[in-house]
């Protein structure tokens, strides 16, 4: 199979779109947390609790509510091999925790912008997952998955504390927004801790995708609230666009700003990197993202003229372990494992020079 | 069901155990639990972060520091859970446990929370009985109202509403 084909077979949707503001933003993710009224919740299910609650969701999403917002498949996670559950975590389509608890599965949409995972921490943890700045649109597909199961399921629901979940992190909205910023000049700049810090102020909360702080690998960082009780969903959302606005100007400022200031240092910085991706014929996973930054930068940029601008979420995922034992259909030790990554990324570049995608 | 262990007193407490890939159920009693599952707790209450979160906030609290060192901590009924074991793992057993950790729970909630009031989505289909239970909280008032203003006529008329209402919400 064709690495082109590949990817856009294993591909979520949202690896492959762009989206509003996507210079920056990679991309937006809502999750909801319900529980089934009356059922213990995962923390101390039985066997037994889990079949049925597994049982409850498959009926629910079998209703002609569900059914009209897409074409969904149940995949539970004891029959799927060990192999696709890591390329799903790969792709953000299930957690990690998902795969480790007993009695798990996902209902996925085709697209994979939709997901819903059943026996995770909560029965139920709906998840819209959207390439770009879309968190309002995330909330509104979320919102309306929310509503299509509330037709046959009884959420737990408080009047005084709303949705009732596992953790008492989650109650009330049992809303989670996140979205994934590139903020490459930030890092550079050292501007990042002051401006980390800052969210964590005002209930959000920040960390690296890959690695954490200042080392987040290929300057890939996750802003989300932290509060879920208390204030509205639209609230909620509102204070983060606030802060990730703001956190975006900055970034797009100091890029500006460094083009002005440095505008040879960067050339060199961003075409180097696309060299040694094009060339190189064995790269570790740290290398491999720095250098997918950069060059991500350079388009941003307009420095780099030709490459898709997916380039770096596409590859960011498609050079896990997961998917590399995926694409070339075997285990891997580390070391091969870097040698085909640098295949990988070469072949991925080549897809763009020939005009082929 | 009877405690596996004793066959004595009512199964409330579900436990799930997976020693190197066996899984094994129990169900027991809340004395024979406390043996077995305080370990099993412990275990799983080292990978969640938010737990020291939780137990840090706990020990702050002179509400939560008097109930753990009394004999009787919060129980939830409903799935067994103790205030403690909700304490060690932070998260709870079922939806019930929220009404039986009260009013402890409301202070921890306005800690790591920013109240303990939901103003948030509100099930559709639930949207219904919780409006009429606000509107019912209404017209009872205006009910005392009108007795007492002697407009008996209008009160009449409050009284049906009001009993249209208690049926519907089943109160
Ligand atoms: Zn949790
Ligand atoms: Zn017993
Ligand atoms: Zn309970």
């Amino acid at each position: 199979m064709s690495l082109g084909d590949f990817l856009s077979q294993s591909g979520s949707k949202w690896l492959r779109d762009e989206g509003p503001d996507s210079d920056i933003v990679i991309s937006s993710r809502l999750r909801i947390a319900r529980n089934l009224a009356g059922q213990s919740f995962p923390t101390i299910a039985t066997e037994k609790d889990q079949r049925y609650v597994l049982e409850a969701v498959r009926q629910a999403a079998s209703g002609s509510a569900v059914r009209r917002l897409g074409e969904f498949e149940m995949l539970v996670l004891k029959d799927i091999s060990d192999l696709d559950k890591q390329v799903m975590v790969e792709k953000h389509v299930v957690s990690p925790a998902l795969v480790d608890a007993p009695g798990g599965a996902v209902l996925l949409r085709k697209d994979e912008e939709m997901s819903v995972m059943v026996n995770e921490e909560d029965h139920l943890r709906m998840q819209c997952m959207l390439p770009g700045y879309q968190l309002d649109q995330a909330l509104k597909m979320a919102d309306e998955l929310d509503d299509a199961f509330e037709e046959t399921l009884d959420f737990a629901f408080d009047e005084n504390k709303g949705y009732l979940t596992a953790c008492p992190t989650n109650v009330g909205t049992g809303m989670r927004a996140s979205i994934m910023l590139h903020l490459p000049v930030l890092v550079v700049t050292g501007n990042i801790n002051r401006i980390l810090s800052a969210v964590t102020q005002v209930g959000l909360t920040v960390r690296g995708i890959y690695g954490e702080g200042s080392d987040a690998l290929g300057n890939l960082f996750q802003v989300s609230n932290q509060i879920t009780l208390g204030q509205s969903e639209q609230e909620i959302l509102s204070n983060l666009h606030g802060v990730a606005n703001q956190i975006i100007e900055h970034e797009r400022v100091a890029r500006q700003h460094l083009l002005r200031e440095a505008r040879m240092r960067v050339e060199d910085r961003v075409c180097r990197s696309f060299g040694i991706l094009a060339y190189s014929r064995q790269i570790d996973s740290k290398e491999a993202m720095q250098r997918l930054s950069d060059v991500r930068l350079g388009i941003d940029l307009d420095i780099i003229k030709g490459v898709s601008s997916s380039i770096l979420k596409e590859l960011m995922v498609a050079t896990q372990p997961g998917f590399l034992q995926k694409y070339y259909g075997h285990e891997m030790s580390p070391g091969e494992r870097d040698i085909k990554r640098a295949a990988l990324i070469r072949e991925r570049l080549r897809m763009d020079s020939q005009g082929l995608k | 069901m009877l405690c596996e262990h004793c066959g004595k007193r009512p199964a409330t407490v579900h436990l799930t155990e997976i020693v190197q890939g066996q899984k094994s159920e129990y169900h027991l009693c809340e004395t024979c639990a406390r043996e077995k599952g305080e370990a099993a707790y412990q275990a799983i209450a080292g990978a969640f972060s938010v737990n020291q979160l939780l137990s840090g906030l706990m020990n702050f609290d002179p509400w939560v520091q008097e109930r753990v060192e009394t004999a009787a901590p919060p129980r939830c009924e409903h799935c067994g859970m103790t205030f403690n074991q909700f304490s060690q793992i932070g998260r709870f057993g079922c939806p019930h446990c929220y009404d039986a950790f009260s009013p402890g729970l409301d202070s921890l909630l306005r800690k790591i929370q920013s109240s303990d009031q939901h103003v948030g989505k509100v099930p559709k289909r639930r949207g219904g009985a919780i409006g009429m239970k606000r509107e019912l909280q209404k017209l009872r008032l205006e009910l005392q109202q009108r007795i007492a203003e002697e407009r008996f006529e209008e009160a009449a008329h409050l009284r049906d509403r009001i009993r249209y209402l208690e049926q519907q919400t089943g109160t």
